[in-house]
């Protein structure tokens, strides 16, 4: 079994057997990564390039971590401190960066679609780490797991992706994600923050949280993201929390367990109380952990169809 | 394709007990010693080995992990299907333990090569010895030979060894196996 495609710029682009093929390799990495030592020497001859014009911890962490892991050697970039702000193409930058010979690039990008305009203009694998509000294929195929792990099976499964769904390149994603593994996707929050054609997506709309919980078996809470937003979307953050956010007495009302997710960093007090990012029905740390796991998964098959010596 | 029956299973079952006595004459009760089967087709004789020393030589306690060396090889995008990997399944300690590899076909030698690097993720080792069933004679790249072995075999470098196991292939034979160009 090999993936279908060269380059993971979206889950919209690969079929279900590539995400059921990158699961079954996780499981293995998953259990390399809690070895004592956590090393496997696979990805000696590759050199990858993090490319983040965009600010991230958690997923810039994670993917240096899953690359050093598999003994690639990591090269990393930040636009704050490059010729980015010198007016360098895109092209130019990568070309630059390729010509001292990287196999795979790891980007990051406000724009959506620079992963895919890229794919076409230079000769490496390309990792789309978010592109603007279009999407964010690793986070996704972590959350898919993640749920898997937690529930056994993804398919026939309710999940709710709860608030900010006109920004998040986690949400378009996720739905993605989920529907092609089989699962029934809701998106719950203010009008204002719900893209207008989503319904085209098969998602339907529930504007009432406490309804939104009580169909669901996962709810994946999304961060309020605050430095997207050029206007008002809805009148107070503590509006929004009153409405929208999650807390332990809504969720101990509930007649059923649920799962709560989170793809951080979480805005404690706003989409999520403390109590309940930290209570055991929280899988958030979990995600974290599988996230390394999952970019394994996708770093090592994608380097498998790099060749380097093609006669 | 044609085949050539090299062992069959009584044959088989003559050499499973004579490696059993082997490992019992160096490791005596085994309270040192783990028994680790390399991913995928070794984990069939070392599964036939712990039964045996436990059932016929009363030995018991015997720890056997799966060890699965696709990460370690050294040919990662050089065959050209992609390597599939196997469970790796080592759940006990092996610093200073004696271990025991086995595998059901050294060959180049490459795979034990692999599984040397594999091991040490797990500690290190007091000591590490290979168990093949079946040993391709003048075929190894690499300076490793068997400290205990079932049969040694020469063949060529187009013909296969196909070990077959009643659990996986509903028999116990080993076939010399040459492809027709």
């Amino acid at each position: 079994m090999e993936l279908s495609v060269n380059h993971l710029l979206g889950i919209k682009y690969i079929t279900e057997a590539d995400i059921q093929l990158i699961f079954e390799t996780a499981d293995h990495f998953k259990e390399v990564i809690n070895r004592p030592i956590k090393k496997v020497p696979s990805l000696r001859d590759i050199t990858i390039a993090n490319l983040f014009f965009e600010n991230s911890t958690r997923t810039k962490l994670s993917f240096e971590l899953a690359e050093k892991r598999l003994s690639a050697d990591v090269i990393n970039f930040a636009s704050s401190s490059s010729s980015v702000a010198k007016g360098e193409t895109l092209i130019d930058t990568v070309n630059n960066i390729l010509s001292m010979k990287v196999d795979m690039v790891v980007m990051r990008h406000p724009n959506p679609g620079a992963g895919i305009f890229l794919s076409k203009h230079v000769n490496a694998s390309i990792i789309n780490a978010g592109d603007g509000a279009h999407e964010h294929p690793t986070q996704a195929l972590l959350d898919a797991y993640s749920i898997r792990e937690k529930l056994g099976d993804i398919a026939g499964k309710k999940v709710v992706i709860v608030g900010d769904i006109l920004h998040s390149r986690v949400a378009l994603s996720n739905i993605f994600a989920l529907q092609k593994l089989g699962a029934i996707v809701k998106v719950c929050g203010p009008k204002t923050l719900i893209p207008k054609h989503i319904t085209s997506l098969n998602v339907e709309m529930e504007s009432n949280l406490n309804a939104a919980l009580e169909w669901c078996d996962v709810a994946n809470m999304l961060r309020v993201q605050n430095e997207r937003m050029d206007i008002s979307y809805f009148p107070t953050t503590r509006e929004y929390t009153q409405q929208f956010g999650l807390n332990k007495s809504i969720l101990d009302s509930l007649n059923k367990e649920i799962v709560v997710m989170h793809p951080g960093p979480i805005n404690r007090g706003v989409e999520i109380t403390s109590d309940v990012a930290d209570s055991k029905q929280s899988i958030i740390l979990d995600q974290v952990q599988n996230g390394v796991a999952v970019r394994m998964a996708v770093i090592y098959l994608l380097a498998s169809k790099i060749k380097h010596n093609e006669d | 394709m044609s085949q050539k029956v090299l062992l069959n299973a009584t044959e088989i079952n003559i050499a499973l007990n004579r490696l059993a006595c082997q490992l019992i004459e160096n490791h005596d009760d085994f309270s040192n010693t783990v028994l680790v089967g390399i991913q995928p087709r070794g984990i069939f004789l070392a599964e036939r080995l712990k039964s045996l020393l436990e059932n016929e030589y009363s030995i018991k306690n015997i720890k056997l992990g799966y060890l699965d060396i696709t990460f370690f090889r050294d040919d990662f995008r050089r065959s050209n299907k992609p390597l599939e990997a196997n469970k790796t399944k080592i759940d006990f300690i092996v610093e200073d333990k004696n271990v025991v590899f086995i595998d059901d076909v050294l060959y180049t030698g490459r795979s034990i090569r692999a599984a040397l690097t594999a091991i040490q993720s797990f500690g290190r080792p007091l000591e590490i010895e290979l168990l093949t069933l079946i040993d391709r004679r003048f075929s190894r790249h690499l300076p490793i030979q068997p400290d205990y072995r079932g049969r040694q075999v020469d063949a060529f470098v187009g013909e296969k060894v196909k070990v077959c196991w009643m659990e996986n292939d509903n028999e116990d034979a080993v076939y010399l196996v040459k492809s027709e160009e």
